[in-house]
């Protein structure tokens, strides 16, 4: 998926739009992973070959979780039932990479970074697999391709509350696992208040594009579950769902951006609370789609 | 059963003649040498069980009343074995390295090899009174391996624990098979099974007698909150007993429900919901103390709780597919479960070596005083680290394969019949997603503070990887973490039979249902491709942009700030703090501070502790209440013989009065 970097584009174009500003061009992730390809790297001297081998696997555990998501009128090509939960455990695998090394630099704040890395996602990991649970009651499979096809009108016309509050609990999980306002400021010039970008400050060249990238990935997997739910169109054509989905996720990323002006961080120990919130919302769905 | 024997004997003459040799080199060589040679030999009739689905006997008449000497290995009894005889291998191997430079070897391989023995006799018994004396054997020699440098006080200390724990835990065994030969008419196993089959068991019995098990057994596998030994007597003993003890002794206690619970008739849906709660307390308890823990061992001892919690959540799985009659959660359950009881003893093994060549190296096993051992250790470092991945369920390991059933299952439960038979899946659900969460945040505490960043004290600055016999012993275990997940599906297959016999359904039924179990597992192995395929890719796309520019190496970036010492990173307690902060209502983590003051400071001192929550608000209160009770029969204690003399005449003549 191309597109993804294009997302992050979105976002901060949006975010210019609020603040009067014109902002960077709307390609600028793409120039970002470009130039960084392109560099040589600089390493520091506290770290392991665990460092250099992360960024990597980062990114291979990404892209083989986009091919188990399936998006817009596509199929995903891997798709076997249980794949649901090997795909929020692939973006597990990145987590634990990046947080080793993090660890690795021996930072005190990358360390930090780290510490509310495994806090948050901890907390974000129920409200996840809540989630997964109702969408896989709600259409009795327990495959991510199977679930995204069994969603359609009729779902949404019986099952509306339930859906509604999916949403919105995935959107909470969304924005945490991708640090974004209002659990992480990603924009941030002081390196005590960041969570993601303070993990990732000692890569450096073609590693630090494949972080960058593997982020992208990260916002786009995430989104397209959200998008998915929203825009249940099945059997429309092949074209017109594409163009939908690719609609909808555009709208996604200026939802994100509206966000990120309109509100401020949260105080550090009050986000366990919005998390909590999120496995609340999707608790609740699960009991309306049992009932 | 002959060559079971046979092995069984080599392990025991080893442990014996290790103990007579006065040489330390030859009662090493006896000692490992039994295990290895033993290990292998008793190993060949348990994949002969596994694979082909026989079941091998043994009798032999036996003069204890109500006794018979009667073993079995059925599928059942041979999973168990393969993990306590495989481990007992490779720790016999690291034990030769690790205990290079101690005087009291021979006594070590006499009470090391006996331990393996008793294990594997505990597993194969098939009567009550036979099963019992393994079972204290067991608990004696593993008392004897955990009070092996009884120099030390806090060694004494905790072996005595460990004894009087293990003790109470087999007091209510002792009940429960006076019981339940009571109302069999036999203590052997096959009676009790054939008596329960046609007959069963008024129902208040059939509770009292799981719940006996359930403590008696809960005692030894470390049930929240009956695990108290556990986080004193594993930082205690040497690190491969304590890998020993942890990666399979308690499964012992597992391996005894599995067995006890189908003899009592058909599982009342009440027992599914105990199990799945104890589960759940022991899981989540578990990794949030061992969170909260600095010290290497006791971390790791915690987290034995919390696998035991996990392997739980599967019996309580399955057993609810047996009460509600649901084939595929009894089989994802059973399956997840048993799995994980094999996959935990390979890495947690591993972890516990790993941790004890941190501790041979440094001589201590507090975290925060290591740091950056990567460099310096990189063996004990990248298997430490596969382990630790392993541990946290994370693909492509064979952690992840057994938690996989295990989700699999809880999915299949959610929404499959009423809300009220979905809520004890959906529990098991969010329990294994919390436990996940918390466990990555554990042992990326564990593996980043101990071996990467710099070193923090001086001990972690000069330290040498560990020695030959001990790499071989880690690399053999890492392979097989790679190994279990690789074979994940014959595997599972090979449990069909004792899932069968734990669910008393037919071998046909539980097989057609296994199809559940072996596609996820398919496509676990089919992405686990994917990835490598990525990760190798990627790796050399990296490698050959770099390659002909400039890679420099410099300081880690500090905001601007170049006199970083190695003291100003990021400590074990400081990176779980959040976590304990957020849930000190359990945890009670006390801190000692000494501020820093005045227009001069001098020095500030932090210092944290976590006491066990149970030990604090049940145990102590309880053994107070026990010896304020005891203190007030003190008068009967004259310390005069004739008034002792006088008790025993009472003694008879109300007897002799009973009798009449």
């Amino acid at each position: 998926m191309l597109l993804a970097p294009l997302l992050l584009g979105i976002i901060n174009k949006t975010k210019a739009f609020y603040a009067g500003r014109t902002g960077q061009p709307l390609l600028q992730a793409y120039w970002d992973i470009g130039k960084l390809l392109g560099k040589g790297a600089v390493y520091s001297r506290s770290t392991t070959l665990l460092f250099r081998l992360s960024p990597s696997l980062i990114l291979a555990s990404m892209i083989t979780a986009l091919f188990l998501m399936p998006s817009g009128g596509l199929l995903s090509p891997l798709a076997f039932s249980g794949d649901l939960i090997l795909f929020a455990y692939l973006l597990g695998l990145a987590r634990f990479f990046t947080v080793t090394a993090a660890l690795d630099t021996g930072s005190a704040f990358e360390g930090m970074g780290a510490s509310r890395e495994v806090l948050f996602s901890a907390l974000a990991e129920p409200a996840l697999f809540l989630s997964l649970a109702a969408l896989a009651g709600l259409t009795h499979t327990y495959s991510l391709s199977a679930v995204y096809f069994g969603l359609n009108i009729e779902v949404w016309k019986t099952a509306f509350p339930a859906l509604l509050l999916l949403v919105a609990a995935l959107f909470v999980v969304f924005l945490a696992e991708n640090s974004r306002i209002p659990v992480d400021d990603p924009n941030t010039h002081l390196e005590l208040t960041m969570i993601h970008e303070v993990m990732v400050l000692d890569h450096s060249g073609p590693d630090f594009a494949f972080i960058q990238y593997a982020a992208s990935l990260k916002l786009w997997l995430l989104g397209s579950m959200i998008v998915g739910i929203l825009v249940p169109l099945r059997g429309a054509g092949f074209w017109l769902e594409e163009i939908l989905f690719r609609l909808g996720m555009g709208l996604l990323a200026v939802l994100v951006g509206y966000v990120e002006s309109s509100r401020a961080r949260l105080f550090l120990p009050r986000v366990p609370k919005f998390i909590g919130s999120a496995a609340v919302l999707a608790a609740l769905a699960l009991l309306l789609v049992l009932r | 059963m002959f060559f079971f024997l046979f092995g069984l004997c080599c392990l025991a003459f080893g442990g014996v003649g290790a103990l007579l040799v006065s040489s330390r080199r030859w009662s090493g060589i006896l000692g490992a040498g039994g295990a290895l040679v033993g290990c292998p030999i008793a190993l060949i009739p348990v994949l002969e069980v596994l694979f082909r689905g026989e079941k091998l006997a043994f009798h032999h008449g036996w003069s204890v009343p109500y006794g018979s000497f009667f073993l079995k290995i059925d599928p059942l009894s041979a999973f168990f074995l393969l993990p306590i005889l495989l481990l007992t291998a490779i720790a016999a191997i690291y034990a030769v390295g690790y205990l290079e430079k101690e005087e009291k070897q021979g006594s070590h391989w006499l009470f090391f090899n006996l331990l393996a023995c008793s294990m594997a006799f505990v597993v194969v018994a098939r009567n009550g009174i036979l099963f019992l004396v393994a079972w204290e054997a067991m608990a004696i020699f593993s008392f004897f391996l955990v009070s092996f440098e009884d120099e030390k006080e806090e060694v004494r200390k905790a072996s005595w624990i460990y004894l009087v724990a293990t003790h109470l835990g087999t007091a209510f065994l002792l009940v429960f098979f006076l019981l339940l030969g009571q109302a069999a008419g036999s203590l052997d196993f096959d009676q009790i099974a054939a008596m329960s089959a046609h007959k069963t068991l008024p129902s208040l019995l059939a509770g009292t007698l799981f719940l006996l098990a359930i403590v008696g057994f809960g005692t030894k596998a470390g049930f929240m909150p009956l695990h108290v030994w556990l986080p004193e007597a594993h930082p205690a003993a040497p690190s491969h007993v304590s890998a020993v003890m942890s990666g399979v002794m308690i499964k012992t206690g597992i391996y005894g429900l599995l067995r006890m619970i189908p003899l009592l008739g058909k599982p009342e849906i009440w027992w599914a919901w105990l199990l799945i709660g104890i589960g759940l307390s022991s899981g989540i308890l578990g990794v949030l103390f061992a969170l909260a823990q600095h010290d290497l061992k006791r971390l790791l001892a915690y987290h034995s709780v919390e696998n035991i919690g996990i392997i739980t959540l599967g019996l309580g799985l399955g057993f609810l597919g047996v009460a509600v009659g649901s084939v595929p959660l009894t089989v994802l359950g059973f399956a997840g479960g048993l799995f994980h009881v094999l996959n935990h003893a390979l890495f947690k093994g591993l972890l516990f070596f790993g941790a004890g060549s941190v501790l041979h190296a440094t001589g201590t096993r507090e975290m925060d005083r290591l740091g950056g051992l990567m460099k310096a250790m990189p063996w004990t470092g990248a298997t430490f680290l596969i382990a630790s991945v392993a541990i946290c369920g994370l693909p492509p390991l064979n952690g992840f394969a057994s938690e996989f059933i295990l989700y699999v299952g809880a999915f299949k439960g959610v929404g499959s019949f009423g809300v009220l038979q979905s809520l004890p899946a959906l529990a098991v659900l969010l329990g294994l997603a919390l436990i996940g969460g918390l466990a990555m945040a554990c042992f990326t505490k564990a593996f980043g503070v101990v071996f990467l960043g710099e070193a923090r004290t001086e001990a972690a600055e000069n330290v040498h990887e560990a020695g030959a016999f001990m790499k071989i012993a880690m690399v053999a275990l890492s392979i097989s973490c790679f190994l279990a997940a690789f074979l994940a599906i014959p595997i599972v297959k090979s449990l069909i039979p004792a899932i069968a016999e734990i669910s008393s359904l037919p071998v046909e039924t539980v097989a057609a249902q296994l199809p559940l179990a072996t596609d996820p597992l398919l496509g676990l192995l089919l992405v686990t491709g994917i990835l490598t395929l990525l990760f190798c890719g990627l790796w050399l796309l990296r490698k050959n942009l770099l390659s002909g520019r400039s890679v420099e190496l410099a300081a880690t970036w500090g905001c601007g700030y170049q006199r970083g010492s190695s003291r100003m990173q990021y400590s074990s307690s400081s990176f779980a703090r959040p976590l304990t902060e957020l849930f000190s209502p359990l945890l009670r983590t006390h801190d000692e501070i000494t501020p820093v003051e005045g227009l001069f400071p001098k020095g500030a001192r932090l210092k944290t502790h976590t006491p066990d929550l149970f030990q604090e608000i049940i145990y102590r209160p309880a053994f107070k209440a026990i010896l304020w009770a005891i203190a007030r029969l003190r008068w009967i204690q004259g310390g005069n013989l004739q008034l002792y003399i006088l008790y025993i005449a009472a003694t008879l003549l109300v007897l002799l009065i009973w009798k009449l």
